[in-house]
């Protein structure tokens, strides 16, 4: 084995500095923002692609002659080039560009939900965000399917013997999120994906939370399907990306049907689109792609493995900071964890705790992140969300810090 | 910090620490439940009205953050005892305080006695919901019919 290259450590206050809305005062004291795993902010180069291809490119695209068409075609398409190569994908036509991660997931249980059957078994886990429990749960109740939940411990990490318990040939998806967004959990997704893989069921990995903070190769995971959001990763909202492998997208019949996702049409019989433009109905978001490939270029530039180590260091720093406080308990601590800090405190709300720490200009979130099992499974309604990005500087911790002491203060 | 303390008082922070009337009333007449998806409180409130329609006990049960807690509690201090029409006076004063674009007159703040302190929630729009909840409850509860309490 060769030494690991040297990380060119980030410098978090240069970083900080290209992100325009960082720059302003809340409630009188200068905006720390902690709420990354919601949305993260946007760097000047990915407001500038999108405002630069409204002011200069803008056109539909796929179908017309003109100059204008061509250059918004080759700058969308361009994007997916981008993201293909962002993710480790084999082709541009296994790179589906949907609303968000959402969407990914609907897609995927919707489409390849019509293979599915009674009797046959979803499996996913207790930590899964809403957005990865409902849009199976809609299956099951379509299909007569079952949806199965493999358990997580006290730490917040997965059981991989309960979930290797519930694997069996009746399990058609395991659908599996790579990062927990309310317990910073990072799912063993690679060995997740050789088991499920072994039983025949096909993969699904969420990976809304991970995009930005490790760097994800889905063919070196093995997995069957992507999906992640770009408004996660510095990038626009409205726009994400179902990564599937080719053999399963080719299989599978279209999910939304319209413009674009067809090469004819005549009333007796429709014959769609090659990939994967089959499952892109409709004029797209057009500028969210370009946006999204000016954040790739913006994350590429700092390194995925600068920005985890920057990002392990601020949640070391901080989960020790809260941990003095007396009171305060750190909610998810499987080891390996990434970015995300929840906590709660004996005695005060977590949304006491957040307008009290907003009035100190510290922008958390609170409640139960679109996790209500997971709350359940710790026995609390919600939590106090500190989350990670690259931008953010032991000082935004610090603040965060002073905030939450001055909740313990005012309940004293 | 003085904002903070605004909504944040004294009183705020008792109340929601020791909420008072929390308990089940056994003999109430009137129940509803109050539930924020939003931010998971919940609240049951349990009252009993005399046949002339007088508030004789309200109590509540609940889970939530302080807002929601120390406003249900002293509404329950200050409805006792009232009746009908003037309690759903008072509720619509004080959803007016809580929710209205325009600032409260001084007129309406007497009105309100010591619940005024809940003005300083109006700073706080995305907190409305914590602060009325208790109250939207009572008033659901008010509305039903004589019935006796369920468990459902």
């Amino acid at each position: 084995m060769t030494a690991a290259p040297a990380v060119k450590p980030l410098d978090p206050t240069k970083v900080r500095a290209e992100i325009p809305i960082l720059h302003q005062e809340i409630r009188g004291n200068p905006l720390v923002y902690l709420d990354n795993a919601a949305t993260t902010q946007k760097p000047a180069a990915v407001i500038d692609a999108v405002a630069d291809f409204y002011r200069r490119d803008n056109a539909n695209i796929h179908r017309g002659v003109h100059t204008l068409s061509q250059r918004a075609t080759d700058a969308y398409e361009g994007a997916r080039g981008r993201v293909r190569g962002f993710l480790g994908a084999a082709e541009d036509a296994e790179i589906v560009f949907v609303r968000g991660a959402t969407e990914g997931i609907n897609l995927v249980a919707n489409s390849l939900g019509r293979s599915i059957g009674a009797g046959d078994e979803i499996l996913i886990s207790w930590m899964e965000h809403h957005s990865n429990i409902v849009p199976w749960q809609l299956l099951c109740e379509r299909t007569g399917a079952v949806l199965k939940v493999a358990p997580i411990d006290d730490t917040g990490a997965l059981i991989l013997e309960e979930f290797e318990k519930l694997l069996s040939e009746r399990t058609k998806v395991v659908a599996m999120v790579h990062q927990s967004n309310s317990l910073g959990t990072v799912n063993p997704v690679r060995e997740i994906t050789e088991r499920a893989h072994a039983v025949g069921a096909k993969v699904l990995i969420d990976g809304a939370q991970a995009t930005s903070h490790r760097a994800v190769d889905v063919r070196e995971i093995g997995c069957d399907f992507y999906v992640t959001s770009a408004h996660k990763m510095f990038g626009p909202s409205g726009i994400g990306v179902l990564y599937g492998r080719r053999a399963l997208l080719e299989e599978m019949p279209p999910w939304q049907g319209g413009g674009d996702m067809i090469l004819t049409v005549t009333f007796e019989k429709t014959e769609y689109n090659e990939l994967p433009h089959k499952f892109e109905a409709g004029t797209p978001h057009l500028s969210g792609p370009i946006g999204l490939a000016a954040a790739i270029d913006w994350i590429e530039a700092l390194g995925l493995d600068a920005i985890a180590a920057h990002e392990d260091d601020l949640l070391r720093y901080g989960t020790e900071a809260l941990s003095e406080i007396p009171g305060v308990t750190i909610v998810g601590t499987a080891p390996g964890k990434s970015s995300v800090l929840s906590f709660t405190m004996d005695g005060v709300h977590p949304h006491d705790i957040g307008t009290i720490v907003d009035q100190e200009g510290v922008a958390i979130r609170t409640g139960h992140h679109c996790t209500q099992p997971v709350m359940d499974r710790f026995g609390i309604p919600a939590t106090a969300r500190a989350s990670f990005a690259a931008y953010n500087t032991r000082e935004d911790v610090d603040a965060l810090v002073r905030a939450v002491r001055k909740v313990a203060e005012v309940f004293a | 910090m003085s904002e903070l303390r605004d909504l944040y008082q004294e009183v705020i922070l008792d109340h929601g620490k020791n909420p008072r009337n929390f308990r089940v009333a056994e003999d109430a007449n009137r129940l509803a439940n109050g539930h924020n998806p939003l931010c998971g409180d919940k609240v049951r409130i349990y009252a009993r009205t005399a046949e002339d329609g007088t508030i004789e006990d309200v109590a509540f049960q609940g889970a939530g953050c302080a807002i929601s807690q120390a406003s249900t509690s002293m509404m329950t201090q200050i409805l006792k005892g009232k009746g009908e029409a003037e309690a759903r006076e008072l509720i619509a004063r004080f959803v007016r305080l809580i929710t209205d674009r325009a600032e409260p007159t001084d007129d309406e703040l007497e009105a309100l006695g010591k619940l005024a302190v809940f003005a300083g929630v109006r700073e706080y729009p995305n907190r409305a919901k914590c602060a009325t909840l208790g109250w939207h409850t009572v008033s659901a509860a008010l509305d039903r019919a004589d019935d006796p309490v369920s468990t459902e």
